[in-house]
């Protein structure tokens, strides 16, 4: 490049200047050639098969799987008591298997304060299982927020079923 | 409308931009699809000014004067009065009286001279048309820079224009972080402040957002869902090399870096709900800020390091607290609405923007820290994610437009209005990175 430029360029004759400009030789020099200051970025691929937690795939809105929550409600319903039973009740009689629940919120508002929600959803479901029987290092609540929605319609039937927890169990 | 790109130039600087620009096509491994930036309303007055060809500037990788005059024109404080190719030669004084009557309150004369080790050294002076009789001259620089760098002193000069004739210090050499979403793939992507350059910093299959800017601009903390559950990295930019900040039992989301980077807020359910935790930077020494029976996320720092906000359900709604960062009890700031989320404090320690729900519409909201007076910037309805740039006078956030997610822009006053775009992509999560050494 510098080949191909130099008989290309023009001489300048240039004339004294009234006052010197400031001269800002630093703040640009870029010696060692360094990516950071010209903005490089490198790109890392998350490859899925390469994931190395050997977690089952995701576990979305299966029957039997999912406990539903009201709007801005964490309370469990009265109908999901006897799924919360059953599983509470497989973990208690199965000391080795985990379970992870994942609490998820419709899209509405911050995704940041939707996990939070997720959270509280997750954790919810974690007390009655604890209450029922299972043991805290068996579950672990987490939370998807609304980055894994079952449904994506601006409706209240879809938000509906946005706001779960979810049992996925981990291995045999 | 939108900016226009390219400029008139001579036939020589066609012939060497065609030379460069095949060379680049062929050096380009990462080539993505630029933001297109689209400006939806002005500020009340506009400052007429002439940002002509610079000299010289085909022998660059490419022509740079454009990129000033868009970066200028984007901001909707400026007016380009255009010259044509006429080029004004950094060495002479202008016919100040001939650009006045063209309109022009101010004039830039630039030129590009070769530097040594195949640098260039471009050279520029400010002029105010309007002050002819005593000293016309606002000021001037000299920048050496290498080929690759010449985006970015494009950036530099508008930066100085814009802080000459505004006051206000410039925030376009700045790059930006943003999600991009496409189909079930997401994208973590850094751009120049004009949409250009978008390069992939992550490509995952899993969903990515809350990306936080260390304060040296070279590393990216932010929450990914690859391992089935969120889970905090810290990422080098330069080199792609990550490792994670946060994985405890639970939930680890919400990174913000302190202004020292030393260390970061970070929300983590190790212990029930959601709560701030203080966490060193290089993810040792993890400890409790503040308890409280519900939850409390999004911290964002002040700038001097002093207080952290944040959002907090324990009062019913989700309103805005802020704690001092060595913890103690937690002060209300926000009143007026039945849902305040996702504080950030200006740079300059005046403002704080939040989201604000009311009648079913979230928007963004400045609340002026000293006076406590809310004014709600925007008008559109599903507002997430604002974040200052660091001149604290424009504000990026995301919104949505026919369902799909696009970024825009406001300044802090609410008269300029940018929307920035991806063609048929969801754009989402954004964050302004800090001025570029």
């Amino acid at each position: 490049m510098k080949k191909l430029l130099l008989p290309s360029l023009l001489i300048l004759a240039l004339a004294a200047c009234e006052s010197d400009p400031v001269v800002d030789n630093t703040a640009m020099t870029d010696p060692g050639g360094s990516t950071a200051s010209t903005g490089g970025v490198a790109t890392v691929n998350v490859n899925p098969s390469n994931n190395a937690t050997g977690l089952p795939p995701w576990a979305l809105d299966s029957a039997g799987n999912s406990v539903y929550f009201d709007y801005d409600s964490y309370v469990i319903r009265s109908e999901a008591r006897s799924l919360i039973d059953a599983h509470a009740k497989l973990l208690a009689q199965q000391p080795n298997r985990k379970a992870t629940i994942q609490g998820t919120a419709d899209e509405r508002g911050s995704r940041e304060y939707n996990l939070a929600l997720g959270q509280k959803r997750a954790e919810a479901v974690r007390r009655a299982l604890r209450l029922l029987g299972a043991r805290d290092a068996q579950i672990e609540a987490v939370s998807l927020g609304e980055e894994h929605p079952a449904c994506t319609e601006a409706t209240e039937s879809c938000y509906a079923r946005n706001r779960r927890g979810d049992f996925v169990y981990l291995g045999r | 409308m939108t900016m226009p790109r390219s400029s008139p130039f001579d036939a020589f600087g066609n012939l060497f931009r065609l030379l460069c620009v095949l060379l680049f096509a062929c050096l380009t491994t990462n080539a993505h699809a630029d933001i297109d930036i689209t400006v939806t309303g002005t500020g009340t007055r506009l400052f007429p000014l002439i940002v002509p060809v610079f000299e010289n500037e085909g022998d660059l990788p490419k022509p740079i004067s454009d990129i000033v005059r868009a970066d200028l024109q984007r901001s909707g404080r400026f007016s380009l009065v255009d010259l044509g190719p006429l080029t004004l030669p950094e060495s002479r004084m202008p016919d100040l009286a001939a650009m006045a009557t063209r309109g022009a309150d101010a004039v830039l004369a630039a030129s590009v001279r070769p530097s040594p080790n195949g640098r260039f050294e471009i050279r520029f002076r400010l002029f105010d048309t309007t002050r002819r009789e005593s000293n016309p001259e606002l000021g001037g620089m000299v920048l050496q820079v290498s080929p690759a760098q010449h985006r970015l002193a494009a950036h530099r000069i508008a930066d100085f224009i814009y802080e000459k004739l505004t006051g206000i210090p410039g925030y376009f050499a700045t790059r930006i972080a943003y999600v991009v979403k496409s189909g079930s793939r997401y994208e973590l992507q850094i751009a120049d402040s004009d949409g250009m350059s978008a390069q992939t910093a992550l490509r995952s299959p899993e969903s990515i957002i809350s990306p936080s800017w260390s304060p040296d601009g070279q590393h990216i903390a932010y929450v990914s869902f690859e391992a089935r559950k969120p889970v905090i990295y810290v990422h080098t930019l330069a080199t792609g090399q990550r490792r994670v900040l946060a994985n405890f039992k639970g939930s680890n989301s919400a990174p913000a870096w302190a202004p020292d980077g030393k260390r970061l807020a970070v929300v983590l359910t190790k212990d029930g709900l959601s709560q701030i935790y203080l966490i060193n930077a290089d993810g040792s020494g993890a400890r409790r800020l503040i308890t409280s029976s519900g939850i409390d996320t999004e911290p964002a720092w002040s700038p001097e390091g002093q207080w952290i906000y944040f959002t907090s359900d324990r009062s019913g709604d989700p309103q805005i607290y802020r704690v001092s960062a060595t913890g103690g009890a937690a002060e209300r700031v926000t009143f007026e609405a039945p849902y305040n989320v996702t504080p950030r404090p200006s740079p300059d320690g005046k403002k704080l923007v939040f989201v604000t729900r009311h009648e079913g519409r979230f928007r963004v909201a400045a609340i002026d820290l000293a006076t406590r007076q809310t004014a709600i910037l925007t008008d559109s309805g599903r507002d997430e994610s604002p974040s200052f740039a660091p001149n604290s006078n424009m504000i990026l956030y995301a919104t949505d437009i026919g369902g799909r997610g696009v970024l825009s822009a406001v300044s802090a006053d609410g008269f300029v209005k940018q929307r920035l775009s991806i063609q048929a992509a969801d754009v989402r999560e954004p964050a302004w990175g800090p001025l570029q050494q």
